[in-house]
């Protein structure tokens, strides 16, 4: 795929730690067309925020990368750091879980907003002040004139993560990345955070990396999914045919865990036995073998690539779907 | 919603019976009003999911219930004592049969003991001065919270991830077999491929020791899939109370039925949370006159600004406090 705006490939990142080197992200392969928008699940300790700061090159010290990361045919990984500073915030954009720790607390939020403007827009003092008034309008802020004077802790943490969006929409990126955008709000203010996401992606023709670990924040909103499980990419699909079918053990687990809505009170959950693996101590084969209820002595030898064409239904298992069932009756 | 009364009370012996509680902090106009004139009642074996977004004072009423904040006024009545008047001895010796879990569950526990001893701390506090028998106690429990003593006992919580740390939780609040649990946001931190081994887990535990819990938490999926009834908060008032089968599919209050279209499903083909509600909830320093909902209702009116709903009955088991629902704002 030459029009994809973003090619993951064979993406390794490895922090060292007292235990060892720590596989957060192992040999993961992933690329995004223009203006599509790819949902990101995984439980903690999955490595989709670490996938996230890889791309976006903000990885801690202790961190070894491989492989590599093109945007828009440009090598992210290669590339001297003052061309990568000018390509974040301007083509680049990101989202963070907690709005209060990535906005500065002695500036105000319209000139956290002007300064991103200035710096990458070239925009002047005067301009950049009132497109980013605008901008806060954009968002859903009422009286932005007013919040634009405000700072950070006089808002909501539904307003800090608009404003936090205002700042990451200012320039125009072509790709945003939204990592847990909404996980430290609450349910009524999340449904909009992620209307408001959604209808910028649409209206600005943007990509947008969307990552969570709730599979209900993806349904519906992303063209694709990617489910993460160790480090690695277990399934990705368009997003309808994601839930239609769950090719992965590992995803169709996942989402029998959750407790459904329309299931009736005290209803068995069907829990997935054991916890992910110590990502310094993964197992050999596939991760997910030892909790797999369909796991066999290829399973634990050797971890299955994932396959399937690019765009269509990917998932790494060895055993096909009419095997796994014949096993389950 | 906002509302208050007692008609949601029932006319049966309880376990547990809080009357017209009210919490407030601070003073002056800086008073923030936690919990505002609450009353519901538990039946023995009874679960009741306790839900709201942050800020609903949903924690402030669960740790009122067990005098852990001393409540401004109101009743709390377990087995038929007032706890609110006991003091002392006395209330130590009630508490027993109360207990509490929390959300985080590794800040919750010491870091720097090991889990027997943890384990075993209610034992020691409770006056069990034998050790063989707080040794057996502790092994019994910690089997029953689907730990392995031999291989625990000794380590810290540390070595531990948070599914098993929350195990560790359970097994100290219930050691001393207690008649009540209180479990505050208990999966909230977990992940989901281990949230639902708690709650399968917390399940169990009520059948075995015979519990009856207060389930607190702000995921009403998670909420419905333990509780026998639900009682909805909104800016420290009760919205509605009734059966959790009856109030998720015909919720009564507005705010209910705006959480529930909030929920995000995970299905492509179902509709898409609706943000219906307008804003974020105001400040419980100076929450809005009348009914506290009003200023994010859709079917807000004059009178909603004016008078505080009661609560009434809207059907059999089912209370409201809302001036204008007909009860079923859902289809």
């Amino acid at each position: 795929m030459s029009a994809a705006l973003l090619e993951v490939e064979k993406l390794s990142v490895a922090l060292m730690t007292e235990r060892g080197p720590l596989h957060a992200v192992a040999g993961l392969n992933l690329t995004l067309a223009p203006s599509r928008s790819l949902g990101i699940v995984g439980e903690s300790g999955s490595g989709k925020t670490m996938l996230a700061r890889a791309i976006l090159r903000l990885l801690p010290r202790n961190a070894t990368v491989g492989g590599s990361v093109r945007f828009d045919g440009r090598d992210l990984l290669g590339m001297p750091l003052d061309a990568l500073r000018r390509l974040r915030g301007r083509e680049l954009a990101v989202v963070f879980q907690d709005p209060m720790t990535s906005l500065n607390p002695v500036l105000t939020v319209g000139s956290q907003i002007a300064e991103a403007l200035s710096e990458h827009m070239g925009l002047g003092a005067h301009a950049a002040a009132l497109r980013a008034v605008e901008l806060l309008a954009e968002v859903g802020i009422p009286e932005p004139g007013r919040r634009a004077r405000q700072y950070p802790h006089q808002l909501s943490g539904g307003m800090r993560q608009r404003v936090a969006i205002a700042i990451a929409l200012s320039c125009e990126p072509r790709l945003l990345i939204a990592d847990e955008p909404t996980t430290a709000l609450d349910v009524t203010v999340q449904a909009q955070i992620l209307d408001l996401i959604g209808r910028e992606q649409q209206r600005r023709q943007m990509a947008l990396i969307l990552i969570t670990h709730d599979l209900g924040v993806v349904a519906g909103r992303t063209d694709e999914v990617a489910v993460m499980y160790a480090g690695r990419i277990v399934e990705h699909a368009p997003t309808c045919d994601l839930f239609k079918q769950m090719r992965s053990p590992y995803a169709e687990a996942l989402l029998q865990a959750i407790p459904k809505l329309d299931a009736p009170p005290h209803t068995r959950l069907r829990a997935i036995g054991g916890a992910p693996p110590d990502p310094t101590r993964l197992p050999p084969g596939c991760a997910f073998s030892p909790r797999c209820r369909y796991a066999q002595e290829r399973c634990r030898r050797e971890a299955p690539p994932l396959l399937g064409e690019a765009g269509g239904h990917q998932f790494a298992c060895w055993l096909p779907l009419a095997e796994r069932a014949a096993l389950e009756a | 919603m906002a509302g208050s009364g007692t008609v949601q009370l029932r006319d049966e012996p309880m376990l547990l019976r809080v009357e017209r509680l009210v919490l407030e902090y601070g003073a002056g106009n800086y008073r923030v009003h936690a919990v505002s004139d609450v009353s519901f009642d538990l039946k023995r074996g009874e679960t009741l999911g306790l839900v709201g977004e942050s800020g609903c004072g949903k924690s402030t009423l669960g740790r009122a219930v067990l005098q852990l904040v001393q409540p401004t006024s109101g009743r709390v009545l377990f087995d038929g004592v007032e706890l609110t008047a006991a003091k002392g001895e006395a209330l130590r010796r009630l508490r027993r049969r109360l207990q509490l879990i929390f959300q985080d569950p590794i800040a919750s526990l010491n870091p720097r003991r090991r889990v027997g001893d943890i384990v075993a701390e209610p034992l020691i506090i409770a006056g069990v001065k034998d050790a063989a028998e707080r040794a057996q106690r502790v092994r019994a429990v910690l089997e029953a919270v689907g730990l392995d003593p031999d291989l625990v006992q000794r380590r810290r919580p540390h070595e531990f991830s948070g599914g098993q740390c929350q195990r560790i939780s359970i097994a100290r609040a219930l050691v001393l077999e207690p008649d009540l649990v209180i479990c505050d946001e208990p999966v909230s931190a977990l992940d989901v491929s281990i949230r639902a081994q708690i709650l399968n887990l917390l399940e169990d535990m009520k059948a075995r020791y015979g519990l009856t819990l207060i389930f607190i938490a702000h995921d009403l999926a998670v909420v419905k899939a333990v509780s026998d009834r639900v009682a909805v908060m909104y800016l420290g008032k009760l919205c509605e109370i009734g059966p959790a089968e009856q109030v998720f599919e015909h919720p009564a209050h507005p705010y209910t039925a705006l959480l529930l279209q909030a929920i995000p499903l995970p299905d492509p083909d179902a509709p898409l949370p609706q943000a219906v509600a307008a804003g974020e909830p105001p400040s419980p320093i100076a929450p809005p006159s009348g009914c506290r909902f009003r200023t994010r209702c859709p079917m807000a009116q004059g009178r909603c600004a004016e008078e505080e709903p009661q609560m009434r009955a809207i059907r059999p088991d089912q209370f409201v406090a809302c001036h204008f629902t007909t009860g079923d704002l859902i289809q």
